[in-house]
């Protein structure tokens, strides 16, 4: 069996998930506190990804990145990047793609602290990072794991975006959604069950975990 | 020596209306804000401690500059070392009560003067526990002792007290006294209590829709001119019982309860949980019904 499908799948969904953890803090944050006016119009675009196809995000990537364009042709030139069917693209697109899945946890989580909570720390002397990172993001420990899982689980089932903008390169751009997609055109049914299981079986075990940890079964448990 | 003189738009639940402050307040003070709610007593706190920015006006703190609207100057809450204590309470709650009492902290060296609050506030057997585990009380004195850990020159109580039952709101008074007292704070204090803010108050402000209508000690301020009697007393009514023609009212006074024998006439209109006033006119105690 050939397991690079899998190994590229989790990868991806492992640097895109740490990539948007360091992103989404910062967005949350902004977007729980924040009384700015065009503050619904950043929140539309954090939303987009839950309702637009995915092949309209990829159809616009694979667009916009196309060496044969201003933009992808100055990446080529400038930076030395090709994003169109590379690893690279598909990380950025994921980065979008999964963008609502983390950001709207930790967003609701922050919104759910009392803001004397916030104002106590201020009043103490603290600064906006530390009551950030020393009093908020402790107590919403709960929502930023689900932010991570569902954003690693959302990434894992990425098949539209990925077809579009990545392609079906081995060892590159094929991910096991896309093996599947492939093997089953092939009638290669045996391989296909196989990488539907795996992804059945880890999924399941994921989402599994988290239930357990949120609903703090795991302590009563260990108790 | 505070010095506030602030207006600041409201959105209050009947329609706008403008918070106007002018305030005096001496060091070593302490001073109760009463009124009603939404009369703008915690917005008050809230510009003082710098969380809200008043549209206009001047805050000035023992002659040093926190707010001047005209001079652009607004300080942010954490360059005024304030201690603020919440309605709440805002304890964090992953923290023990002494981790919430080390993050208020400046200096981790000084261990001394934070056993003293400890201490103080008979926090000992609690400081390793989690807030959630607290009662309201022991919450109480733990964000009590919070907020003076920063050895603030001002300490500023939303209505700390309220939440709190009668024997424990007696203690707790004494204790806010105490640290008034031995920290030489300039106290602001929201209350209902009367008879709190008669035991704690060297000057009482009452708001009324966000304007400052009464200002004194507080026999000054509560007590009514049209009685004329030699002692008066408020309380609050526990029990109105009749006999025969006349009513036997029991009423709480401060930790006492005494009876009151009164006519049919003057207890209309009070019922149970009624705050009241019991004033000597002549030789029979006479019972009037205060405002709320």
């Amino acid at each position: 069996m050939n397991w690079d499908p899998l190994i590229l799948t989790f990868k991806l969904a492992f640097v895109t998930t740490v990539i948007l953890f360091v992103l989404s803090i910062p967005l949350a944050n902004w977007l729980a506190h924040s009384r700015s006016r065009i503050k619904p119009l950043i929140e539309t675009l954090v939303s987009m990804p839950l309702v637009l196809p995915p092949t309209v995000l990829g159809f616009y990537f694979l667009v916009a990145f196309s060496p044969g364009n201003a933009f992808g042709s100055w990446l080529n030139d400038w930076l030395g990047l090709r994003l169109v069917f590379s690893f690279p693209g598909l990380v950025i697109a994921s980065v979008l793609y999964s963008l609502p899945f983390m950001v709207h946890p930790i967003q609701s989580g922050l919104s759910g602290i009392p803001a004397s909570i916030r104002e106590a720390s201020y009043v103490m002397g603290r600064s906006r990072l530390d009551t950030l990172l020393r009093v908020l993001l402790p107590n919403i420990k709960p929502s930023i794991l689900t932010g991570i899982v569902l954003a690693f689980a959302h990434t894992v089932g990425e098949f539209g975006v990925v077809l579009m903008i990545g392609g079906s390169i081995p060892g590159e751009t094929r991910v096991a959604s896309i093996a599947i997609y492939d093997e089953v055109e092939a009638l290669n049914y045996a391989s296909a069950n196989f990488y539907s299981a795996v992804l059945f079986i880890i999924t399941f075990c994921v989402l599994l975990l988290v239930y357990l940890v949120n609903g703090g079964y795991l302590k009563r448990f260990w108790r | 020596m505070i010095s506030m003189q602030v207006e600041k738009k409201l959105h209050a639940a009947d329609g706008e209306m403008t918070l106007k402050l002018d305030l005096q307040i001496s060091e070593g003070h302490l001073v109760t804000i009463y009124g009603e709610s939404g009369a703008g007593k915690t917005t008050t706190l809230r510009i003082l401690s710098g969380l809200l920015k008043p549209d206009k006006g001047l805050i000035e703190v023992d002659g040093k500059v926190w707010y001047n609207s005209e001079r652009g100057i607004c300080l942010r809450p954490q360059q005024r070392n304030i201690g603020f204590v919440f309605q709440d309470y805002a304890l964090f709650p992953h923290m023990s009560v002494l981790q919430n009492l080390q993050f208020a902290s400046k200096s981790k060296a000084d261990k001394a003067a934070m056993d003293r609050l400890v201490e103080l506030m008979e926090l000992g057997a609690l400081q390793h526990r989690k807030p959630q585990s607290l009662s309201g009380g022991q919450q109480q004195r733990a964000a009590l002792a919070r907020a003076l850990v920063q050895k603030p020159k001002i300490l500023l109580l939303d209505e700390p007290l309220s939440a709190l039952d009668y024997k424990i709101r007696m203690k707790l008074q004494d204790h806010l006294l105490e640290a008034h007292q031995e920290f030489g704070l300039t106290t602001l204090l929201i209350s209902h209590d009367i008879s709190e803010i008669s035991k704690l108050s060297d000057q009482v402000v009452v708001l009324k829709k966000g304007e400052i209508t009464k200002q004194g000690t507080a026999a000054e301020v509560f007590v009514d001119e049209k009685i004329s009697g030699k002692f008066k007393f408020t309380g609050e009514v526990l029990n109105i019982q009749q006999q025969d023609v006349v009513f036997i009212v029991t009423v709480r006074i401060q930790n006492q309860v005494v009876k009151v024998i009164a006519q049919q006439t003057e207890i209309q209109g009070i019922k149970t949980g009624d705050r009241v006033m019991v004033a000597s006119k002549a030789f029979n105690p006479v019972i009037y019904k205060m405002d709320p």
